[in-house]
C-alpha cells in the first residue's frame, strides 16, 4: 500500500499522502492573443478611453444573458399562432414585440413539425444567437459538434440522445455569416391548459438549437 | 410562383477571410430566400471599407454534399452564401 512508503517523497511518485494520483493542474502559458487582449484592454484603461469597471460591467451582463428571453419568444408562438406566423417571417422584428432588443442580431426562427427537425450550427466558428440564448455551451464551439452535424446530424443527435425516424427530414442550419437561428421545438403534447410562464420552463437551450426537444410533462 | 434558382457555389480556394466553407465549395443547390445586402466580411476583415453584397440561404440536399456517405440524402443543409460566391445555372 502506498501508505506504508513514507521514507520517499510523494512528489516523485505522484501520490496524495492518502495514494491517490494528484490531477495536474490546468495552468498553461498564456496564448499571444491573450497577451494582446491584455495589453489593448490596458492600453485603453490607461488612456482613460474605457474604465476598468465599464469592462467588468459588460463582462458581467453578457455572463447573466441566459436563455431565458429564448424560452419567452418560443412560448409566445406556442400560444398565439398569429405571432408564430410573425416570427417565423421575420424573427428580428417579432422579438421586438416581447421586448427583446436584437441589438446587432439577425434572427431567422425555424420550426419543428412531426416532419421537419431543425438543428443549428456554425461551422466557421461559434456564431449563436446569444442575445436570446445567452453564453453557447462548450460543445457548440468544439471541432467534433461542428464539422460532424453537418455530415452526420442523425449520428450526433442521437448521441444527445435524440433517435429521429425515417420519416422526419432533418435540416441543419450552418450560420455561415450574418443570420442567427432560433429553433421553435414542437409543443408537446397535453400542455394546452398551461400559461406562457408554465410553457416556457420546457423549453431548454438545447431543445432551441435543435439537439434536444422540449420537456414532455 | 418560379421554380426556385438553382446554384452553383464557386469551386474558389482564394487565401484569407472567407466565409463560404470548404465542403460547400462547387456544389449545387437552389435559394432558400434572399437576406439582402450585408457588408462584405471579405474586405471588413481587413479593416477595409466594405462594400455591400447580396446575401443569399441556399438549400442543399445531403446526397449532393455527401454523396453516398450520406445518412439520409433527403435531408437538408441550409447555409447563407455571398452572392459573388455563386453562380447561377439555367434551367433547361
Amino acid at each position: 500500500m502506498p501508505h506504508d512508503h513514507h521514507d520517499h517523497s510523494h512528489e516523485t511518485d505522484g501520490l496524495s499522502p492518502s495514494g491517490h494520483p494528484y490531477q495536474p493542474d490546468q495552468d498553461h502559458k498564456i496564448t499571444r492573443w491573450q497577451t494582446m487582449e491584455i495589453a489593448m484592454r490596458e492600453l485603453l484603461i490607461e488612456k482613460g478611453i474605457i474604465t476598468a469597471a465599464e469592462i467588468t460591467a459588460t463582462v458581467e451582463q453578457m455572463d447573466r444573458r441566459s436563455p431565458a428571453d429564448g424560452a419567452k419568444v418560443v412560448a409566445r408562438a406556442w400560444v398565439d399562432p398569429a405571432f408564430k406566423a410573425r416570427l417565423l417571417e421575420n424573427g428580428t422584428e417579432a422579438i421586438r414585440e416581447l421586448g427583446v432588443e436584437p441589438g446587432v442580431l439577425k434572427l431567422i426562427a425555424v420550426e419543428n413539425t412531426s416532419a421537419v427537425h431543425n438543428v443549428v450550427v456554425c461551422t466557421l466558428c461559434s456564431c449563436y444567437p446569444r442575445n436570446l440564448l445567452g453564453l453557447p455551451p462548450d460543445w457548440y464551439k468544439q471541432r467534433a459538434y461542428r464539422s460532424r452535424v453537418v455530415k452526420t446530424p442523425r449520428k450526433v443527435l442521437s448521441e444527445f440522445g435524440l433517435e429521429l425516424p425515417d420519416s422526419v427530414q432533418v435540416r441543419v442550419h450552418d450560420s455561415t455569416a450574418d443570420m442567427r437561428y432560433l429553433v421553435v421545438p414542437q409543443r408537446p403534447d397535453g400542455t394546452d391548459g398551461m400559461d406562457e410562464t408554465a410553457l416556457a420552463d420546457l423549453v431548454s437551450r438545447d431543445a432551441m438549437i435543435g439537439v434536444a426537444v422540449a420537456r414532455h410533462l | 410562383m418560379g421554380q426556385p434558382q438553382r446554384v452553383r457555389v464557386k469551386d474558389w480556394h482564394p487565401p484569407g477571410h472567407i466565409r463560404a466553407p470548404h465542403y460547400l465549395r462547387g456544389k449545387t443547390g437552389e435559394i432558400e430566400r434572399e437576406l439582402g445586402p450585408f457588408a462584405n466580411p471579405e474586405e471588413l476583415a481587413y479593416g477595409h471599407k466594405a462594400s455591400r453584397r447580396r446575401l443569399l440561404r441556399v438549400r442543399f440536399t445531403m446526397g449532393e454534399l455527401w454523396g453516398a456517405e450520406a445518412e439520409n440524402p433527403a435531408d437538408i443543409l441550409e447555409a447563407e452564401i455571398y452572392e459573388h460566391w455563386l453562380d447561377p445555372i439555367n434551367a433547361t
